[in-house]
């Protein structure tokens, strides 16, 4: 946990103070140098889009564009993404103007409402991994059905995951009925592993580091444990056992509100140590372009090989963050769980 | 760019999360997970029950070499019993030739000396016969010659009274 809260710190330090230092160096010393700014571009690649941004900048930029799926007041309109021309031009759909503005947020010129359920970077990146998976693990399973031998292939490496999930996370924290909630928790570390892994690519979208991924998932988590859960359970919410009467109003909402801090809880850890991650291999990267706007080009060559090495170094502790976090993520679902469907003792 | 935007979540990107992942544990579940470890259950259990077939056929095997050892030790044990009745048997018919053989000697020596002695009484009897014949021809011819003589008759007979009174 000291390795969390440090690099949550680290990425909160970046996001809170950066845009301040850059905005007081943008007024103060915009006339004799202008210090390279590192956020806006990592904040860009942490954060979902439109469009599939592959290199280049601003207008040149090239980018897969991707459909826009946006609902207003019971209106259906589909677009692709380049049609807003990097938000220079507006989209008119019938008798409704769309217009994208520079952080890539759809707006409608009347102030209509939108529901915006368009395919963007993050969606099409999740797609991306549900093809991967099914990939594999359809691949894997026809192997398994035509081999009673040993594994092999493909799944020589699937099938050890798969077991340690189910004897190492599942089991221990399920008990006898964990049958039930195997293929939940299975794909769920599939899931988050995958996506973790993507997410890694260069040029990849920042999937399971985005808090709606997390939420969704951390919501499910919520609903599968409170859904599954017996009468010891809600005895230990509603009735406490132990605790004195006068304690009652106190203990029942602590009780209450402790059932929705355990998902929460794993909303922020995934959300926060895949986007750490990610910010911090940015910003090592970026100390080069620092470098080159502060010393010049000298400096970005004397720089960029030590950016290069911790930019490798970080590159294998995200590797193992991506497993340890689909680890995580699953074995505290199966606690949780656990905990709401155990016997009363 | 506004910090918040990162902890906003996005509608759209829950609603594709939801179906997606949702969607990956329908499909899964029928098509990756339920194959996968019912071949893994299936192998685990042919491979306990190939160790306990092995375990079974070794424990087989040593039963069997018990058994060989114990025939052999019954085969040499009969042999061994087999000689040393044939070697009793043999000392037997020896002693018991021996016994009939002293016995059947003992037998023809008794019946030579009894027929030695039989015909020892046989030749003494015919001896003393002979003998008697030979005397009372002998008293005969002596008596013969004798008793044409009176004098010598007389002589005799009162000897004879003599000698008896």
């Amino acid at each position: 946990m000291n390795n969390f809260s440090l690099r949550l710190l680290v990425s909160f330090l970046i996001i809170l103070f950066f845009p301040n230092i850059s905005f007081s160096e943008e007024t103060t010393s915009k006339d004799d140098s202008e210090l390279y700014n590192p956020v806006p571009a990592i904040m860009h690649h942490i954060s979902d889009s439109h469009e599939w941004h592959l290199l280049g900048e601003g207008d040149a930029s090239v980018t897969i564009p991707l459909p826009v799926i946006l609902i207003t007041e019971g209106n259906l309109d589909v677009f692709m993404s380049s049609a807003f021309n990097h938000g220079h031009t507006d989209v008119v759909k019938g008798d409704r103007v769309y217009s994208m503005d520079s952080h890539g947020h759809i707006h409608e010129k009347n102030h209509l409402s939108i529901l915006d359920l368009s395919i963007t970077k993050n969606v099409a990146s999740m797609f991306l991994a549900l093809i991967v998976m099914l990939f594999l693990f359809i691949i894997s399973a026809n192997k398994s059905k035509k081999n009673t031998g040993a594994p092999s292939g493909i799944l020589s490496f699937i099938e050890p995951l798969v077991l340690f999930v189910r004897d190492d996370i599942v089991k221990p924290n399920l008990g006898h009925n964990y049958k039930k909630f195997l293929p939940y928790l299975l794909t769920l570390f599939f899931f988050i592993l995958v996506n973790n892994l993507l997410g890694l690519l260069p040029g990849a979208a920042n999937v399971t580091g985005n808090i709606a991924v997390t939420l969704v998932l951390s919501f499910i988590t919520l609903i599968v444990t409170n859904f599954s859960a017996n009468k010891s359970y809600w005895g230990h919410i509603f009735k406490p056992p132990g605790v004195p009467l006068a304690l009652m109003p106190i203990m029942i909402p602590i009780e209450l509100v402790g059932v929705f801090t355990k998902p929460f809880a794993l909303m922020i850890r995934l959300f926060a140590n895949i986007s750490a991650g990610h910010i911090i291999i940015l910003s090592l990267i970026s100390l080069i372009f620092m470098a080159q706007s502060g010393l010049g080009t000298a400096g970005a060559f004397g720089l960029s090989p030590v950016s290069v090495l911790f930019v490798l170094f970080m590159y294998f502790i995200e590797i193992l963050v991506a497993f340890l976090q689909a680890y995580i993520f699953t074995l505290l679902t199966s606690l949780f769980i656990g905990l709401a469907t155990t016997e009363a003792h | 760019m506004d910090p918040m935007s990162l902890v906003t979540p996005a509608i759209g990107l829950m609603f594709w999360t939801c179906i997606i992942f949702i969607l990956l544990v329908l499909v899964l579940k029928k098509f990756a997970w339920k194959p996968i470890l019912s071949a893994v259950d299936q192998r685990n259990e042919s491979i306990s029950n190939s160790l306990l077939a092995a375990e079974k056929a070794r424990d087989e095997i040593a039963s069997l070499t018990a058994n060989n050892e114990q025939i052999i030790a019954q085969a040499k044990m009969d042999r061994d019993a087999l000689l040393k009745e044939a070697r009793d048997m043999k000392n037997e018919i020896i002693s018991h030739a021996k016994d009939t053989a002293s016995k059947e000697a003992d037998k023809i020596i008794t019946s030579a000396k009894e027929q030695i002695s039989n015909e020892k009484m046989k030749a003494l009897t015919e001896l003393k016969n002979q003998v008697a014949a030979i005397s009372i021809e002998m008293a005969e011819k002596v008596l013969g010659s004798e008793l044409s003589n009176v004098d010598a008759q007389k002589d005799l007979v009162s000897q004879a009274l003599k000698e008896k009174i």
